[in-house]
C-alpha cells in the first residue's frame, strides 16, 4: 500500500522545513520511526522518522527544498503488515483539501438553466491557513504580520487587497501620535500600524547580497515583533563578583573531576536568577489581555550566540536543579546548540531568558526580549577595578554589571529593582564553602 | 470617425489591400457571384473581376492547397474558408505544408498567405455552423493565428495578415459580423499581429479573453464594478504567439486572474494563458488561476435552450467573476 508522507509539525510555531538531506533512498527498506531525512527548521534540526515499515518510494521534493507543514515530501511503500498502522497517516490529511470551493459559497444567484453549466476550473477552497504567493510577497515586502489581519476572502482568507488595504491604512497612521502605553491588543497592534515600511536598499557595485537563512528570517521577525509588541524598559546593577570568582577558583578542578564540564559563571548567576524569580514572580510571567500570566515553572532560556546567528535553548524546570545540575544542562544544550543538534523541545517553553554576554567582553547591553516572555537578563564581562569599599577605602574587586530589560507593561522599576538587588546579594555573600553539587 | 459593423470593416480591408496590391487574390466558396454566404465579399468580384476573386469547388484541402501554391509562386491570396467547422479537409495543407514551408526549404520559400473563417455558436448553427476549434492551429510552430473583436480591429489585423510574411489564420466570430459596431478610421492603419488590448482597466481580476467574449467580459466587468470589484479586460487579439508581456503585466497587476473563451477548455488557448500565468506570476498570485469556457460536450447543440445552456454569457461570466472576486 503506497503512502504519502509529509512534513510534520516541528514545533508550535514552525509553518515549515527544509529538507537537508535523505537518508533514505528511493528502494532502500526502512524500519518503522527510522529517520528518512533532516530537517532543518527556522528553530532547530529534526529527522522525520517513518511512519511506517516498507519501502521508500519516490523523493517529492530534492534535498535544500523548503516545504511548508503538512506538504508531501515522499511516497512509501507500506509492507503488508503494517499498512493497518498507517491508517493514521493518511487520516492526518486534512480534510478540506479536497472541498470544492462551490461547497464555500452561497448558491449563484436564480437562473433559468444552471449557471455552473460552462465548463469552469474551479479553484479548490482554501483551507484558511495558506497564504497565496502574492499575500506572502506582500507581507515581506511591507513587514506586515498576516496573522493580524482579518480575512475577507473564502473560509476567511486573507486577501491580497486586505494586506493592501492594511498597508495604507497603516501608513496614513504613521505620522500621528503614539498610543496611549496601556497596552492591550488594540494599542499593540496601532504600535506595530505605526511603523513604515522598510526602505528598499539600493545597492552599489561590490555590494554584496547575502540570501536570508531560516534563522536568520526568524531572528529578524521576532525582534521586530518584540519591539512592537513590548514597551522595553532597562536598568542595571553593579555586582561584585569577588568571592564567586574564589569560590570557582577554589572549587574548579574538583567540579570538573566530579562533573566533567567546566565550572564558568553562568551557574552562579542562574541560580541567583532563580530564587529572584521565586521573590518576583512577576519577571516569569506573560502578558495577557486578560491578565499576568505568572508562570508555575521556572524554565531559563539561554541565549547561545553561533556564528551564524543566534538560539535559546531551554533548561526546564530550572528551579529544581542544583548549581551542578544546572551547569551540566548548560553545557549540554550549548553544545548541542553550536553542533546544530538541537530538538524542537529544547527550545520551547522558555519563561526567562539569561545571556551570558560577558562571555564576548561587553560591559553593558541591552537586549530584547524573547517573546512571550516579561523580561531578559545579561551578565556582562567581569573586569578587575578600583572601588570603595567598607571604611571608604579602595580596593581592587572582580566587577560585573547586570543587565535586564523588562516589559514595562507588566512591571515597573521597582520589579525589577528588586529583582535585580536579589541576584546581587545571592551572589556578593556566597559563602566560600557553599556545596556546588 | 465613421461606425461600421465588424463584417463591413473585414470587407473593407480586403477591398483597400486589393486595391493597393494587385497580388491579393481572394477565394472561396461562393466568395465571388453570391458575395459570400455571410455577404464579406459582396461588391468585391464585381470591382476586381473573376481573375481576383475566384469562386471554387467545394474542396477546403483544394482552396488551400491553391492559396499555398499562388502565395509561393508570388501572389497574397486571402482563402475564404465558410465555416471554420469546414477547414477539417484543409488541416493538412495547413499545418504539413504551409506552416513548414518556410523551415523546410530553409528559407527559400514562403507562403504569404492567409486564411479567412468565421467561427463560434450562439447564432443557432448547430453542430457544423457553430465550432471554435482555432485551439487546433495555435500549438502549431509556423502559424500565426489572429482573432479580431472590433471592426477596427478587424480592418487593422487583416491588413496585418495580408502584409504578413507567413501564413495566418484570421478567425472570424460569425455572430459579431451584424452585432457588433464600432469605429473605424478612415487612411491605411494597421494593427500589429502578437499585441493584445487593454479594453477596460482594472486592478483586482484580470480577465484575459478574445473575440465576442471580450464584449461578454467587458459587461460582465461592468456589472461587477458597480459593487467595488475593478476588473481588467484583456483582449487578446493573436493567439499565437500569445501577447505574453501584456497578459504577465496584468496578470501580476491584479493577482487574481480569469480566462474565458467560447471553445471548450482541455488543451485550449485557456490552458496556454493558465500555463504562461502560473509559470510566470506564481508569487504574485492571490487565488487559483479561474478558466471559464465551453463544456465538455462534441458540439453546440441545435436546440435553442441546449444551446443557450452550452454558450457563455455575460451572466455567466459574471458570476464565475464574483467566485473569483469572493476568493
Amino acid at each position: 500500500m503506497a503512502i504519502t508522507v509529509t512534513m510534520p509539525q516541528l514545533g508550535e510555531s514552525v509553518t515549515e522545513g527544509t529538507i537537508t538531506e535523505w537518508l533514505k533512498q528511493p528502494g532502500d527498506a526502512v524500519e518503522i520511526y527510522e529517520s528518512i531525512a533532516e530537517v532543518t527548521t527556522d528553530k532547530v534540526n529534526a529527522e522525520i522518522p517513518a511512519p511506517v515499515a516498507g519501502t521508500m518510494g519516490e523523493h517529492l521534493v530534492e534535498k535544500g527544498t523548503v516545504v511548508p507543514v503538512g506538504g508531501a515530501i515522499c511516497t512509501m511503500e507500506a509492507t503488508a503488515s503494517a499498512a493497518e498502522t498507517s491508517t493514521p497517516v493518511t487520516e492526518n490529511l486534512p480534510a478540506e483539501k479536497s472541498t470544492p470551493v462551490m461547497e464555500h459559497i452561497p448558491a449563484a444567484a436564480a437562473a433559468p438553466m444552471p449557471v455552473a453549466a460552462p465548463a469552469a476550473s474551479i479553484p479548490s477552497g482554501p483551507t484558511g491557513t495558506h497564504l497565496t504567493p502574492a499575500v506572502r510577497m506582500l507581507a515581506a515586502e511591507h513587514a506586515v504580520d498576516v496573522t493580524q489581519l482579518t480575512g475577507s476572502g473564502i473560509a476567511g482568507r486573507v486577501t491580497k487587497k486586505d494586506v493592501l488595504e492594511f498597508v495604507q491604512r497603516r501608513d496614513a497612521a504613521a505620522p500621528a501620535a503614539p498610543p496611549e502605553p496601556t497596552g492591550g491588543v488594540a494599542a499593540r497592534r496601532a504600535e506595530a500600524a505605526a511603523q513604515p515600511a522598510p526602505p528598499t536598499p539600493s545597492s552599489a557595485s561590490g555590494d554584496t547580497l547575502v540570501p536570508l537563512t531560516p534563522m536568520r528570517r526568524a531572528i529578524a521577525e521576532h525582534m521586530v515583533r518584540s519591539r512592537h509588541t513590548s514597551p522595553h524598559a532597562w536598568t542595571m546593577v553593579e555586582v561584585d563578583m569577588t568571592k564567586v570568582a574564589r569560590v570557582r577558583t577554589k572549587q574548579r578542578a574538583d567540579f570538573r573531576k566530579q562533573q566533567g564540564v567546566d565550572l564558568t559563571f553562568l551557574p552562579f548567576v542562574a541560580k541567583a536568577v532563580v530564587a529572584a524569580l521565586r521573590k518576583v514572580p512577576t519577571l516569569n510571567a506573560t502578558w495577557s489581555d486578560q491578565g499576568v500570566l505568572l508562570r508555575n515553572d521556572v524554565n531559563l532560556g539561554l541565549a547561545v550566540a553561533l556564528e551564524d546567528g543566534l538560539v535559546v535553548p531551554v533548561i526546564k524546570g530550572a528551579d529544581r536543579l542544583s548549581m551542578a545540575g544546572i551547569a551540566l544542562a548548560a553545557a549540554d544544550l550549548t553544545d548541542r546548540a553550536r553542533a546544530g543538534k538541537l530538538r524542537i523541545d529544547d527550545v520551547e517553553g522558555g519563561t526567562f531568558t539569561l545571556n551570558n554576554a560577558g562571555a564576548l567582553g561587553t560591559l553593558m547591553s541591552q537586549a530584547i526580549i524573547n517573546q512571550p516572555q516579561a523580561a531578559i537578563l545579561v551578565m556582562d564581562a567581569i573586569v578587575k577595578r578600583p572601588v570603595v569599599v567598607e571604611d571608604d577605602a579602595i580596593a581592587v574587586r572582580s566587577m560585573m554589571n547586570l543587565c535586564i530589560s523588562f516589559d514595562h507593561r507588566i512591571n515597573d522599576g521597582l520589579g525589577a529593582a528588586r529583582f535585580l538587588r536579589s541576584i546581587k546579594e545571592t551572589l556578593e555573600s556566597i559563602d566560600d564553602s557553599a556545596a556546588l553539587w | 470617425m465613421p461606425t461600421k459593423t465588424y463584417i463591413e470593416a473585414i470587407r473593407e480591408g480586403m477591398r483597400d489591400e486589393m486595391r493597393r496590391d494587385e497580388r491579393v487574390i481572394l477565394m472561396g466558396e461562393d466568395v465571388g457571384v453570391k458575395g459570400g454566404v455571410f455577404k464579406a465579399t459582396e461588391g468585391l468580384h464585381k470591382e476586381f473581376g473573376e481573375m481576383r476573386v475566384i469562386d471554387t469547388p467545394l474542396a477546403e484541402s483544394a482552396i488551400v492547397g491553391v492559396a499555398i501554391g499562388a502565395a509561393i509562386n508570388g501572389l497574397l491570396p486571402i482563402a475564404e474558408i465558410q465555416f471554420q467547422d469546414f477547414i477539417m479537409p484543409a488541416v493538412d495543407q495547413i499545418i504539413s505544408e504551409a506552416a513548414k514551408i518556410r523551415y523546410r526549404s530553409n528559407n527559400d520559400f514562403n507562403v504569404p498567405m492567409v486564411v479567412r473563417a468565421p467561427f463560434g455558436g450562439g447564432v443557432h448553427g448547430a453542430l457544423y455552423h457553430s465550432q471554435s476549434i482555432e485551439a487546433i492551429f495555435c500549438g502549431v510552430p509556423g502559424l500565426k493565428v489572429v482573432v479580431p473583436s472590433t471592426p477596427h480591429d478587424a480592418k487593422g489585423l487583416l491588413r496585418a495578415a495580408i502584409r504578413d510574411p507567413d501564413p495566418v489564420l484570421y478567425f472570424e466570430h460569425k455572430r459579431a459580423y451584424r452585432l457588433i459596431k464600432g469605429e473605424v478610421p478612415d487612411g491605411e492603419y494597421v494593427e500589429e499581429i502578437g499585441k493584445a488590448r487593454v479594453v477596460r482597466e482594472g486592478s483586482d481580476i484580470a480577465i484575459l479573453t478574445y473575440g465576442l467574449m471580450t464584449h461578454f467580459c467587458a459587461d460582465a466587468a461592468e456589472k461587477l464594478a458597480a459593487d467595488g470589484f475593478s476588473c481588467e479586460v484583456v483582449d487578446l487579439r493573436t493567439l499565437r504567439p500569445l501577447d505574453r508581456e501584456q497578459i504577465i503585466a496584468s496578470a501580476r497587476k491584479c493577482g487574481k486572474v480569469m480566462v474565458v473563451q467560447e471553445a471548450n477548455l482541455a488543451v485550449s488557448i485557456a490552458s496556454e494563458v493558465a500555463a504562461i500565468v502560473a509559470e510566470e506570476c506564481f508569487e504574485y498570485l492571490d487565488a487559483p488561476v479561474m478558466r471559464l469556457g465551453g463544456p465538455e460536450i462534441p458540439g453546440v447543440p441545435f436546440s435553442p435552450p441546449l444551446e443557450e445552456f452550452y454558450m457563455l454569457t455575460p451572466a455567466k461570466i459574471e458570476t464565475a467573476l464574483r467566485r473569483l472576486a469572493a476568493y
